[in-house]
């Protein structure tokens, strides 16, 4: 006997074409960006060039690495709130590891990789105090990381003497931070062509603001994890029990899953990617910041959404929270350029993530239509 | 009949003051199913899982093929190859099929001789085997569940079951959430289970059911076992007497 129940549906003419529909669904966070950069190079001057398309992926980059770990947690229907102050914590702890290093007398390298090295581990207590709440104590995410936004937030601060600030750098070291932060592997420069890692200290002022970099560190940095976790999340076993866990944490357990370990090593991620931005941060200012990460927190939950991830869980990617993020980064740039008030920034981002959770509503809908003919 | 696959011998199991099953014998024969009825708290999901390794019975035994498995833990239970399905048969629906049907034993080959990857295109076509064996069509292997219908989601937790080689699968109230055409795909699932000669407990409430699939009706009061019909001497009648407990005096029952 014959158990086909697809068959005698399939047959029938959908109500909408199908693929266009999931094409549509699925991309448009796409094509808003290409629709995006193509209005403000047509009516901001300068916005089309090398050197700010340069600096739009680096501005992007912090909320990038944030919606990275974010990604993760929200496929598995949790939510991080904490991550912004982990940016924090882990500028300033980097900041102060270097600061004292480097005056007692250690060489600038040592400092800085001890102080990396040290911004990266605190980063991952926050995640770790995350994920035994919510796998092991069954606090709900948005309970949990709240909590810790406000832990994380005063330790930041405490490191900090409560300034805003971590005083006291060398100029050595920042020198050294700038040197990655704002550095770059490729600069192009009119009259001296292409150029590797290190901008000539000769050029004139004119030259110097016509330097274009091709390659900013943190940009390759922010690429490489982007790349990792893509690939953990796409291809490997751990990213199949992600969206397992996702999509049923009953069926998730029932199959043997470990879910409890899985949830602590996803918010473990979660702080890790904040601490990588939280570092960078730091190179690129030069200044341990505890409020590096905070406006960044809920850009980076807008990212994800924008990138089609679902917020009760079970779907999404990464390279739509990096869609998302350089969504975040053109708009920001794009209006400065059209010389808009920043503040329309915040309206704009607001109603692209409520069109990105309505076409994700359309797209569930169809689906059910379509599968219910 | 031939040897008993499984054999639950003096089974009792106790919530507090409750007794929810009272010295219960079982016993299930290769390719058969056996229809576990009885009204809401009679003890058939309570037996289930002192079956299955959910609860740890007080006292009895439960003997699956040859061996004693009482007291085991459920992933040993399942790993010996008793499948059960429940209702809300833990599928993860925002997946295909193939990943359903490898769910948490996924396979990997090596990326580049090196990298562990997800090997999606062998699970498919795994799924897509066991699937053909149970004359079941998917439309799109690339298909999540959340897109097929809930007769299709059964089969391919049926599916799963019995590429893992399950040599007994328990279904509880598995046509409970369809439509008519739906329930009747179930049972006809039920049915080639049966032809692949792999026995079925079939929980159920709804009466047609048992009586178009079911060889026996095991039928529970109260913790314990008052009736075991097989399904010639069977009428929906008999099985409802039983199950409201009319037919105790004895002149209706047929006791094997």
């Amino acid at each position: 006997m014959a158990v086909s129940a697809a068959s005698d549906k399939s047959k029938r003419q959908p109500l909408v074409n199908a693929r266009f529909v999931e094409f549509l669904t699925k991309s448009w966070s796409y094509l808003f960006l290409l629709g995006l950069v193509v209005f403000f190079s047509l009516t901001g001057t300068g916005f089309f060039s090398v050197r700010n398309f340069s600096s739009i992926l680096t501005t992007s980059t912090l909320i990038m690495l944030m919606s990275i770990g974010q990604t993760y947690v929200v496929i598995t229907a949790g939510i991080d709130l904490s991550i912004g102050w982990t940016v924090g914590l882990s500028s300033v702890t980097t900041a102060r590891v270097m600061r004292d290093l480097a005056a007692g007398g250690a060489d600038v390298e040592y400092a800085m990789l001890a102080g990396v090295f040290a911004g990266l581990l605190v980063a991952l207590i926050p995640g770790l105090v995350n994920g035994l709440l919510v796998a092991r104590v069954k606090v709900p995410p948005f309970i949990a990381t709240l909590g810790m936004f406000g832990i994380v937030r005063g330790a930041a601060f405490l490191l900090t003497d409560g300034q805003q600030v971590v005083r006291g750098l060398s100029a050595e070291l920042r020198e050294a931070l700038r040197g990655i932060g704002n550095g770059s592997l490729l600069y192009h420069i009119p009259d001296h062509g292409l150029v590797w890692f290190r901008q000539p200290p000769d050029l004139e002022p004119t030259q110097i603001r016509q330097v274009s970099q091709l390659l900013p560190y943190p940009v390759l940095i922010t690429a490489l994890v982007v790349i990792v976790f893509a690939f953990i999340l796409a291809r490997t076993k751990f990213g199949r029990h992600t969206y397992v866990i996702g999509g049923s944490e009953e069926a998730a357990r029932r199959s043997g899953i470990n879910v409890d370990r899985h949830l602590i090593i996803i918010y473990v991620i979660c702080g890790f990617t904040a601490g990588i931005a939280g570092v960078l941060h730091l190179f690129r200012f030069t200044a341990g910041a505890p409020q590096a990460g905070e406006a960044a927190l809920l850009s980076s939950v807008a990212a994800v959404v924008i990138g089609g991830t679902n917020l009760f869980g079970g779907e999404g990617d990464i390279m739509g929270a990096v869609v998302g993020s350089l969504i975040i980064a053109v708009l920001q740039t794009g209006l400065v350029i059209l010389n808009i008030d920043s503040i329309w920034q915040f309206i704009v981002v607001g109603v692209v993530i409520i069109i990105a959770v309505l076409v994700n509503q359309l797209q569930s809908a169809l689906e059910r239509l379509q599968s219910n003919v | 009949m031939s040897e008993a696959i499984l054999t639950a011998t003096g089974v009792s199991k106790h919530f507090g003051g409750l007794t929810a099953v009272d010295n219960v014998d079982f016993a299930v024969y290769p390719g058969e199913v056996v229809a576990l009825l009885g009204d809401n708290g009679a003890g058939k999901s309570t037996l289930i899982k002192c079956i299955s390794g959910v609860y740890r019975p007080e006292s009895g035994r439960v003997i699956f093929n040859g061996s004693d498995i009482t007291h085991q833990p459920p992933a040993d239970i399942r790993s010996r190859g008793i499948e059960t399905i429940y209702q809300d048969l833990a599928l993860a629906e925002n997946l295909d099929v193939g990943a359903n049907v490898f769910l948490g034993k996924e396979v990997t080959r090596r990326l580049f001789g090196l990298l562990p990857v997800t090997d999606d295109s062998y699970m498919r076509q795994e799924a897509s085997g066991v699937l053909d064996e149970l004359d079941i069509h998917i439309p799109s292997l690339t298909q999540k569940l959340v897109n097929l219908s809930g007769g299709q989601r059964q089969a391919v937790a049926i599916a799963r079951a019995m590429y893992w080689n399950a040599q007994l699968v328990i279904m509880d109230e598995p046509t409970a959430a369809l439509g008519v055409p739906e329930q009747r795909k179930v049972l006809a699932l039920i049915r080639s289970l049966r032809e692949g000669n792999i026995p079925v407990i079939l929980i159920s409430h709804t009466m047609h059911d048992v009586m178009a699939v079911a060889d026996r009706m095991v039928i529970m009061r109260r913790g314990r076992v008052v009736a075991n019909i097989a399904r010639a001497e069977a009428s929906e009648e008999i099985i409802v007497r039983h199950i409201v407990g009319s037919a105790e005096n004895g002149e209706n029952a047929v006791m094997i």
